[in-house]
């Protein structure tokens, strides 16, 4: 039985029709074998457009259609809808691009003319073999799972579960809260940052929503989406949680101090048992086993002999943890750059370099100093400070990125040494002073009238080697003043260098567990720049925050809300849709071969050792296809991409050569 | 036992013979053959790439092939002639016309370039063939207490350009430490102690060595150890104006990193050319002492 | 038509960067050669040898296929299996005396629609200073009617 293909040439206006020559190319498809019906029209994907094909479809009995027009990234769901509408399996439309990859692209008439019938040629013999397929429904478990518990993953968290889902959050550190609770000020309200995180902190320590896991990764992951398993690895703390009253005892007694690397950035001591924090969520404190008079040598054991509970065992292993969860949001962070990689600015060597966050902990006031600003003695404070923007960003050797945040965040350090040392004085090197943000560029005016010195030039070298009279004794930050051509010498007491935002340092291996995939950068790939950041390739799961770019405060709970929406909505669906474009093994024709088990970058390829044949676990499966390529006995079917398929549409394409090459049968 | 084709350049024949001498009886006390390249001609120095380039390239690439002949690799005390061999090696390697032209001439002399060879400065020969260990073994006179400040000059360091550790090298300092002497910070290491500028432009080379004095004060350090003729004679025989001119009262010895490693390995001083300076060194000799 | 020879290029590109990539010369209406025409895959390491043989077979004078850059394949590493059968299927073409310019394999991301326009450009002159392929000629010898291989053979068995 023959198919009734409906040909619809769109004129786009002129966009196609000024190049083509549609009447004759919608004349000609007409009189192609299998094609019933005919038709040209101005706009195809207006409602007119759209009702066209219904009608036809009803009244004509089609049963195809073919759509030429704009590109089917543009309205192949348009199309699909219409078909359906029309009483077709919407996957018995194809469409041919005769816009972007002819009419737009070429000046040339007669060649548009004669490519526009070849394409459209091509898809009348390609949806000759189409079939009819349905979309694979797919379940959706309403836990969620969030990986990361900085200001991204908490506010996605709490919209979650504030709208009555479950969400498992896991957290690498004892606490959530993430750089943010390192923060004293934010820019540009300066609010305290402490102030305004941790009552959202304890919502979610709270939450009878949600299940905190902190001092834990997740280890493995494996599913699809609606489907995954993620296996967590909860890390020993050797505190039993249920005795655990916070009461910090442990912590107080403890006789052991290991310099605080992670939450102090080094300026700090904390105990071989602590919590990293005092607003700490959960209250529960760790013990860190390599600095531990226990673990070390067998005595001490003040910790458990103090505890009025008995909560301390030490005893105490890891546990691996199996949840189901429906999707995934990766809410993982960020990573300082290191400033060690830049010798010249003498981070590390010269006692008074700090770096960004070392002063973030400087300045707050629970911090190691209190919030006064002093020199690595502890006690002088400095009379001139240098602030150095663009450390390790907008650098060929190092990030050729902009780190987005450094401009703000060094106006506020510059704004707290004013406010804090009133008569110091304050030198900003800077390339650009980027302030996009509501109220950003008020702050910069704000500091230029607080006397902030701005000096437009990459700091080239930060040196102690005194040259010039008033230099001894100094940091002398060597730059090239831009703005009036001089090279400048500025002797300071402390420099602080604005250091950029970079990928975690293990953000590819998490990528790669997760499905998904990293930029050149290390920032986790969104699934389109500008129209879907939080989503990405692999369905199911999300990202949200730093970790898919450097970005502020506001941004990261924007996306975390974005992605914690995206996932309410597949929950509230229960069931999604998934594209049928998958593949499927005949077992009949299976010989068993395996060529494809490990060509299948998801794993969806299984052999039965039984049977002897392959089979395709259809929801994993994302439809590339590279298995059907491979496969040497064409066991295995794409559907919508089959061979048949395929080898019709090159045979259509060639509609106007063929005579003069084709093989006699 | 190492051989190397030794290309001493012309500053050693005459102005840094101490260099010289230093070099050969240290390498020879640790099984370093240096064989001097017969016939070798001048590198060029800093100027004449600015000159001519194609006579530049050809007058360097004169020695590499004579080296290429006797079949070891080269190796240069002098940072300029080493810096202009390694260049040289490296672009001849790469620009086949350039290696063509130069050839063109070097056939007259019956030599050919086929970048075979490679071109190390003599303090990589310490580091990489003696190596730190085995140095640190041979030393019968620890330098100990000695504060040396490790001057690298700006020249030894640019073929590393694609290597982490360019802007922080820390090999000298290591060659310090082998031979049991304290390397002290010495913040202006890597700047330039103004070169040839001595001759064209002394207020500015003045400002630069009177600035790496005053760090090396600065630093405590006992001596200044270098790896280039020039920066020594910059360093060195100066300090007399540099103090009439900026009010300062410099005199720090400053000697070759051979010359403190042939101290360690007990070699008579005047062997080494130590005896002849403009700012004495006799007293650093004192520090060259038997464990007890 | 021009008396000049136009080649047909038949192109596979894949869904998620260069027919993108395509579509984005189009959106920024670039203008290139008009000679390819564009078969559109999900990913590169769909494109079955056979597809690029049938194109060739059915008229094609050159086959280009596109994909995403190495690294960023939508589906891993789709782009690199691509890599791996165009290798061997340019090994075995040669040996059918196929000109390699005749099969074509680019990288073009989404965003890259000059990169893919030009790549069309070139290829369309280079197969145009080629000529048509003539399949028949090229591939299976003689006048076309019989193959040549079994005329060897069965001159082997008649000395047998």
């Amino acid at each position: 039985m023959s198919e009734k293909v409906g040909v619809y040439v769109c004129h786009c206006g002129t966009n196609i029709a000024g190049t083509v020559d549609v009447e004759e190319v919608s004349k000609w498809a007409g009189e192609q074998p299998n094609v019933v019906c005919s038709r040209d029209y101005k706009f195809m994907c207006s409602s007119l457009g759209q009702e066209l094909i219904e009608e036809d479809i009803k009244e004509q009995g089609l049963t195809r259609i073919v759509v030429a027009a704009c590109s089917p990234h543009m309205h192949e769901k348009t199309f699909r809808g219409a078909t359906e509408r029309g009483g077709l399996n919407p996957y018995l439309f194809e469409m041919a691009n005769i816009r972007e990859h002819n009419s737009w692209a070429t000046n040339d008439k007669e060649a548009a003319t004669q490519k526009a019938k070849a394409l459209i040629d091509a898809a009348v013999e390609r949806v000759i073999h189409h079939q009819p397929l349905e979309p694979i429904p797919v379940e959706i478990n309403p836990t969620t799972l969030i990986v990361g518990g900085g200001i991204a993953g908490i506010t996605a968290a709490l919209e979650l579960a504030n709208a009555g889902n479950h969400v498992v959050m896991v957290e690498r550190e004892p606490s959530i809260g993430g750089h943010m609770a390192q923060l004293d000020k934010t820019f540009p309200t300066l609010d305290c940052s402490a102030c305004i995180l941790t009552p959202k902190m304890v919502d979610v320590g709270q939450h009878p929503n949600i299940t905190l896991y902190t001092w834990s990764e997740v280890e493995d992951i494996s599913g699809y989406i609606g489907n995954f398993k993620a296996t967590v690895r909860k890390k020993a703390r050797y505190v039993i949680e249920e005795l655990c009253t916070g009461c910090g005892i442990c912590e107080e007694k403890c006789p052991r101090k290991v310099v605080d690397e992670v939450f102090e950035a080094g300026l700090a001591q904390r105990k071989a048992i602590y919590r990293p924090f005092p607003q700490a969520v959960p209250k529960y404190p760790v013990l860190d086993p390599p600095n531990c008079t226990y673990f070390e040598r067998g005595k001490c054991k003040a910790c458990q002999i103090l505890c009025p509970t008995g909560a301390i065992d030490f005893e105490q292993q890891d546990e691996l943890i199996e949840i189901p969860v429906g999707n995934v949001i990766l809410a993982t962070g960020y990573d300082l750059f290191d400033s060690k990689r830049i010798p010249q600015y003498g981070y590390g060597r010269l006692a008074n370099v700090f770096t960004s966050l070392e002063f973030e902990r400087m300045v707050n006031a629970s911090g190691p100093t209190g919030g006064s600003i002093v020199l690595r003695d502890g006690e002088t404070v400095p009379k001139s400070v240098a602030i150095i923007h663009c450390v390790g960003s907008r650098d060929n050797n190092y990030h050729e990125y902009c780190s987005k945040v450094c401009c703000m965040y060094s106006l506020k350090f510059a704004h707290l040494v004013h406010e804090r040392v009133p008569d110091a004085e304050v030198y900003n090197f800077y390339l650009d002073i980027r302030t996009p943000g509501k109220g950003y560029e008020e702050f910069y005016n704000r500091l230029l009238e607080e006397g902030t010195h701005f000096i437009r030039g990459r700091a080239a070298d930060i040196t102690d080697a005194a040259r010039l009279p008033g230099e001894e004794g100094k940091l002398i930050v060597q730059a090239e003043d831009t703005l009036i051509g001089k090279q400048r010498r500025v002797p300071v007491d402390m420099v602080i260098l604005s250091a950029g935002m970079e990928a975690r340092h293990d953000s590819v291996d998490v990528s790669l567990m997760f499905g998904m995939g990293c930029d050149f950068n290390g920032f986790f790939t969104e699934r389109h720049p500008k129209l879907d950041p939080i989503a990405t390739m692999t369905e199911g799961v999300f990202i949200a925050g730093a970790c898919q770019g450097p970005k502020d405060i506001p941004d990261s709970v924007a996306q975390g809300a974005a992605a914690a929406a995206r996932v309410g909505g597949l929950i509230s669906q229960g069931t999604v849709m998934m594209e049928p474009v998958r593949a499927s093994i005949n077992k009949e024709a299976c010989s068993g071969c395996r060529i494809c088990n490990d060509l299948c970058p998801y794993n969806a390829i299984i052999f039965h050792e039984d049977q002897k044949v392959s089979e395709v676990i259809t929801a994993l499966c994302q439809g590339c296809g590279t298995c059907v390529a491979a496969c040497p006995s064409s066991a295995i079917t794409g559907a919508h991409f089959t061979n048949d398929q395929v080898l019709s549409e090159i045979e259509g394409l060639l509609w106007d050569v063929r005579e003069r090459q084709a093989v006699p049968a | 036992m190492k051989t190397f084709s030794y290309f001493p350049g012309c500053s050693l024949e005459k102005m840094a013979t101490s260099y010289h001498q230093s070099s050969v009886q240290t390498t020879k006390a640790l099984d370093i053959d240096l064989q001097e390249l017969e016939d070798w001609n001048c590198c060029g120095a800093t100027t004449y790439f600015h000159v001519d380039e194609l006579l530049a390239y050809t007058l360097v690439g004169r020695n590499l092939a004579m080296a290429e002949k006797a079949g070891h690799d080269l190796v240069a005390p002098c940072s300029a002639c080493f810096k202009n061999a390694y260049f040289a090696n490296s672009y001849l390697k790469e620009d086949e016309d350039l290696a063509n032209h130069i050839n063109y001439a070097l056939a007259q002399d019956n030599l050919q370039f086929s970048g075979t060879i490679q071109v190390k400065h003599l303090m990589e020969v310490f580091v990489d063939d003696v190596g730190y260990d085995t140095l640190q073994e041979r030393v019968t006179h620890p330098l100990k207490d000695l504060r040396v400040a490790p001057y690298y000059g700006c020249q030894i360091v640019r073929p590393r350009k694609d290597h982490e550790d360019v802007e922080n090298p820390r090999f000298f300092e290591e060659l310090i430490t082998a031979i049991g002497a304290d390397p002290v910070d010495f913040a202006n290491r890597l700047r330039c102690c103004g070169g040839s500028l001595l001759i064209t432009s002394r207020p500015a080379a003045f400002q630069l060595i009177y600035e790496l004095l005053l760090n090396a004060q600065h630093s405590q350090a006992d001596v200044i150890a270098t790896a280039c003729p020039l920066c020594q004679t910059n360093l060195e025989c100066y300090q007399m104006q540099i103090n009439q001119e900026f009010g300062t009262d410099f005199k720090i010895p400053v000697l070759y990193f051979t010359q403190l490693i042939g101290l360690a390995l007990g070699l008579p001083p005047k062997k080494l050319g130590i005896g002849t300076e403009f700012v004495s060194a006799d007293h650093i000799l004192t520090f060259a002492k038997e464990p007890a | 038509m021009s008396e000049q020879f136009e080649p047909v290029i038949v192109g596979f590109l894949c869904n998620w960067c260069s027919y993108r990539a395509a579509d984005l010369a189009g959106t920024s209406r670039m203008k290139y050669a008009p000679n390819m025409r564009a078969i559109r895959v999900m990913c590169s390491g769909r494109v079955d040898p056979q597809f690029v043989l049938k194109a060739l077979r059915e008229g094609a004078d050159g086959v280009l296929i596109a994909g995403c850059h190495p690294g960023e394949c939508h589906y891993v590493e789709g782009n690199i299996k691509a890599l791996r059968r165009y290798i061997l299927l340019k090994r075995m073409l040669k040996q059918w005396g196929i000109e390699p310019e005749r099969v074509q394999l680019v990288w073009a991301s989404a965003s890259e629609g000059n990169v893919l326009a030009d790549a069309v450009d070139r290829m369309t002159e280079e197969v145009r200073a080629l000529g048509p392929l003539q399949w028949r000629k090229s591939v299976l010898g003689g006048n076309g009617h019989q193959p040549v291989a079994a005329a060897e053979v069965e001159v082997k068995v008649e000395e047998v």
